[in-house]
C-alpha cells in the first residue's frame, strides 16, 4: 500500500480524517485507548516501541522525577511512561492500620482481603498513590502539525492518523511549536522531525501497534477508534460505580479544541498532572482570522506608504535638506 | 467486556496473535485470564461503603518546581497550577534565534523596502529607489540564506515548492519569497547596472506589489503555532510586523540615500516608528497570561531596548527636518528598533513555551468559562 501524498482540506479535516483527506473505501480509523488506571509502569510500551521503530537512544540519565528518566515525548520518544507520587489515595484504598480494622468491622466480603492491600504505609495515616501514564502522539482529527508541514512530508493515513514521512521532510520545524501537546520533534543529528506512526507498517499488514502488543495490563488498547470510544465509556462507568469518581478520559471528545484525539486516555488526575495540555486547541482554528488580519496589515502598510509619498512635495522641494548638497 | 468479544476484536484486528494478553505463569504454563486485566480497579478493597466516606483529593499534586523562586505578581488571579515536575507541556521550536528572529527582521525590511523602492520610483526620488532596491535584494539574499540554514536538511530546501498549502504560512511564505527574491535582484541589478530599464521597473513594481505580503505574513507564520506569546498576540502581531518592517525600510533610506530624496521615508519612519510601539503596547494588553514573557527575563530586555530605540528613531525621524546628521541617526535607530523587536518576540515565544504556567493556566480558564459537563 503505497503512501498517497495528498494535501490536507484547508482549515477543515473533518470528523472522518481519512475521507476528508480524500481516501476512497478508507478502513476504519484506527487509535489508542490508554487506560492509565491499568498501568504499572513497566515501560514495555517505550522498550517495543523503540526496538521495532528502531528509535535511536536519546539521553541515559538520572532525573529523580520518581520512575521517570524518560522525561517527556520527543523525537527519540514516542512512547513515554509518566510516574506521579502523590499524598492521596487510590480510589477507595486502605492505607493505615486503623483503617483496616474499620472496614474490616463494616466487613463485607471483599474486607477479609484487606491486609494484603494496605501493608503500604506504616507510617500514620498518610494516603499514597502512584499514577502511571503511557503518553503518545495524540493523533488528532485536526492535526496542527499536518497543518503547517510545508513540504507535506507530514501526511494523514488511510487509517487516520498522522506520520512523518522522513523522506520528505527537510527539517523546517514548524511542525514542533505547532503541536498542542509537545509530541515531535527533531532529531538533533539528523534534523529531521519524529514522532509516533502508531506502527504505520504493522498496521498495514494487520498487526497491532508494538507498545499495544507488549503491554501487559492491556493499559495500551488498540483498535477501531468507535470501538475504543465504547469501551472507555464503559470502563469509566465501572470506575465511577466502583468508588474512583476521580477517572476521566481525555481526548475522546470528538468537540474538544482538536476534533478529538485518535489516541486518548483514561486519567484519574487533571491532565496537568500527567503534562497534558487541559483543554488544547489546534492553532489552525485561528488561522483564517490571522490572514485577514494579515490582509488589513499588508493593505494598510501599502496604504500608508502610498499616502505618505503621494503627501510629500516632489524631489528637493519644500525643505532645507533638500537644497542642502549632499 | 467480555473476553470473548475481546478475542473477537484481536482476531479481527491482529489476525497473527491468537492470545490474549491478561494471563497469569503457573506451573502449568500460561493460565488465561487468572487476572482481572483491564478490568481491574484500581485502590478496589473495599469498594463501595468506603468510597462514600472517601475523602475529596486535596489539590497537591506537583506544583511547578520552575514557577517557585521568580514567580511574580500575575496578571491573572490564579496563580496556582500543577504541572508534571514543572517540564513544559510544548516542545521548544528548534528554530535559531539568528536564523528565524533574523530572518523576521530582514523579510520585514525586504518586503517594505520594496513597496517603498517602487512609490520611490514612481515618485521620481531614483537616489532613495537605488538605495532601497539593493537593500531590499541584500535583505531576500541573506533572507533565503538564513531560511536554507535553519532546515534540518538543507540540502531539501526545494521541498519547501513541493505544494502549495494555505493551512501553513510557512508554505505561503515560501511562494511569497520564490516570487519576491528573483524580483526584488533583477531590480537592483537593473538599478546598479543601468541596463535592461523596462525590465528593471516591472521588476521593482512586482516587487513592490508583493513586498507588503512578505512583510506581514511572518506574523500569521509565528502566530500560528501553540507557542503562548505568538498564538495569544495573532489578532496585533500582523499589525505589529507590518509597522515594524515599515519603520526599518524608513530606517534604511534614511541612513543611506541621498538626503535630499528622504523626506517621505522621514515622515513615514517617524509613523511606522510610533506605531510599532504601539501595536506592540496594545498587544502585550491584550494577550493575557504570556504578556509576562515580554516583560521579564531576556525577551523583556530586548522589548525594552526595543522600545526606547524605537521611540528614539521615530521622534528623531520627525524632528529632523532640517538636520542630515540626525536623519542619518534616526534611520539606524529605526533600524537597530526593527531588529531588536523581533528578536524580543522571538525570545518571548521560546520563554513561553519552556514554562508549562503559560499552557496551562489560560487553559484552565477556558475551561472554567465553559459550562461544566464533562470533566475533561
Amino acid at each position: 500500500m503505497a503512501i498517497v501524498d495528498v494535501e490536507i482540506s484547508a482549515f477543515d479535516n473533518g470528523r472522518d480524517p481519512a475521507r476528508a483527506t480524500g481516501y476512497q473505501d478508507a478502513p476504519p480509523r484506527m487509535g489508542f485507548f490508554t487506560d492509565t488506571s491499568v498501568c504499572i509502569g513497566c515501560k514495555a510500551c517505550e522498550v517495543a516501541c523503540k526496538e521495532w521503530n528502531h528509535v535511536p537512544e536519546d539521553g541515559l540519565v538520572f532525573t529523580g522525577m520518581s520512575y521517570d528518566n524518560t522525561q517527556g515525548l520527543g523525537a527519540d520518544t514516542w512512547r513515554h511512561v509518566a510516574f506521579i507520587e502523590q499524598t492521596k489515595s487510590m480510589g477507595a484504598q486502605i492505607t493505615t492500620p486503623a483503617q483496616v480494622g474499620d472496614s474490616a468491622g463494616a466487613g463485607a466480603g471483599a474486607g477479609a482481603q484487606l491486609p494484603a492491600t494496605a501493608g503500604d504505609g506504616g507510617d500514620g495515616d498518610n494516603p499514597v498513590r502512584w499514577l502511571m501514564a503511557s503518553d503518545v502522539c495524540k493523533h488528532c482529527t485536526e492535526a496542527a502539525c499536518l497543518d503547517v508541514c510545508p513540504t507535506g512530508a507530514l501526511i494523514r493515513t488511510e487509517f487516520g492518523t498522522v506520520v512523518v514521512q522522513e523522506d520528505v521532510c527537510n527539517g523546517c520545524g514548524y511542525c514542533v511549536p505547532a503541536c498542542p501537546y509537545g509530541v515531535i520533534d527533531q532529531r538533533p543529528d539528523d534534523g529531521r522531525m519524529w514522532k509516533c506512526t502508531l506502527c504505520y507498517d504493522r498496521l498495514q499488514v494487520g498487526a497491532e501497534p508494538a507498545c499495544a502488543k507488549a503491554c501487559p495490563t492491556d493499559s495500551i488498547q488498540f483498535g477501531p477508534l468507535d470501538e475504543l470510544r465504547a469501551r472507555a465509556n464503559e470502563r469509566l462507568a465501572q470506575l465511577h460505580g466502583s468508588g474512583v469518581p476521580e477517572a476521566r478520559l481525555y481526548g475522546h471528545d470528538p468537540g474538544d479544541g482538536v476534533g478529538g484525539d485518535g489516541a486518548f486516555f483514561l486519567l484519574l488526575d487533571e491532565p496537568e498532572v500527567y503534562g497534558l495540555p487541559p483543554d488544547p486547541k489546534v492553532t489552525t482554528r485561528d488561522l483564517p482570522q490571522m490572514w485577514r488580519r494579515v490582509g488589513m496589515a499588508a493593505l494598510a502598510l501599502a496604504g500608508g506608504v502610498a499616502a505618505v509619498f503621494a503627501a510629500t512635495p516632489g524631489r528637493g522641494a519644500g525643505t532645507a535638506v533638500g537644497r542642502v548638497r549632499r | 467486556m467480555s473476553s470473548k468479544t475481546k478475542k473477537a476484536r484481536r482476531a479481527a484486528t491482529a489476525p497473527h496473535d491468537g492470545n490474549g494478553h491478561t494471563h497469569a505463569v503457573t506451573r502449568e504454563g500460561l493460565s488465561p485470564m487468572a487476572q482481572p486485566g483491564r478490568e481491574a480497579v484500581p485502590g478496589s478493597a473495599v469498594v463501595a461503603e468506603a468510597a462514600s466516606k472517601r475523602p475529596e483529593p486535596d489539590a497537591n499534586g506537583h506544583a511547578s518546581r520552575r514557577g517557585g523562586g521568580k514567580r511574580e505578581e500575575l496578571m491573572v488571579p490564579r496563580a496556582e497550577f500543577q504541572s508534571y515536575y514543572g517540564k513544559p507541556i510544548l516542545n521548544e521550536p528548534t528554530w535559531q534565534a539568528a536564523d528565524i528572529a533574523g530572518y523576521l527582521f530582514l523579510g520585514g525590511l525586504a518586503g517594505a523596502g520594496a513597496t517603498i523602492a517602487a512609490a520611490s520610483q514612481a515618485s521620481g526620488r531614483p537616489g532613495l529607489a537605488r538605495v532601497m532596491k539593493a537593500g531590499v535584494a541584500g535583505s531576500a539574499g541573506l533572507s533565503l540564506a538564513a531560511l536554507v540554514h535553519d532546515l534540518g536538511r538543507p540540502a531539501r530546501f526545494l521541498n519547501m515548492l513541493r505544494m502549495f498549502k494555505p493551512t501553513s504560512p510557512m508554505s505561503v511564505g515560501s511562494w511569497i519569497l520564490a516570487g519576491f527574491a528573483p524580483l526584488s535582484g533583477a531590480a537592483a541589478a537593473c538599478a546598479v547596472t543601468g541596463k535592461l530599464r523596462p525590465i528593471g521597473t516591472a521588476a521593482t513594481y512586482g516587487a513592490g506589489a508583493l513586498g507588503p505580503a512578505l512583510a506581514t505574513y511572518t506574523a500569521a507564520l509565528i502566530s500560528n503555532t501553540a507557542v503562548p506569546a505568538w498564538h495569544e498576540g495573532h489578532r496585533e502581531m500582523p499589525f505589529v510586523f507590518a509597522s515594524s518592517a515599515t519603520a526599518a525600510a524608513c530606517g534604511l533610506g534614511l541612513l543611506a540615500a541621498p538626503a535630499a530624496e528622504t523626506e517621505p521615508v522621514r515622515r513615514l519612519g517617524a509613523i511606522a516608528g510610533m506605531a510599532e510601539v504601539s501595536m506592540s503596547k496594545l498587544m502585550e494588553e491584550r494577550m493575557g497570561l504570556a504578556a509576562e514573557c515580554y516583560h521579564e527575563g531576556a525577551a523583556g530586555q530586548l522589548i525594552r531596548a526595543a522600545e526606547v530605540l524605537t521611540t528614539a528613531g521615530a521622534v528623531g525621524a520627525a524632528v529632523s527636518r532640517r538636520s542630515v546628521l540626525l536623519r542619518r541617526a534616526s534611520g539606524a535607530a529605526l533600524l537597530a528598533g526593527s531588529a531588536v523587536t523581533r528578536f524580543g518576540i522571538f525570545k518571548a515565544g521560546v520563554a513561553s513555551a519552556r514554562d508549562p504556567k503559560y499552557t496551562v493556566v489560560p487553559q484552565r480558564e477556558r475551561l472554567a468559562e465553559i459550562p461544566p459537563g464533562e470533566p475533561s
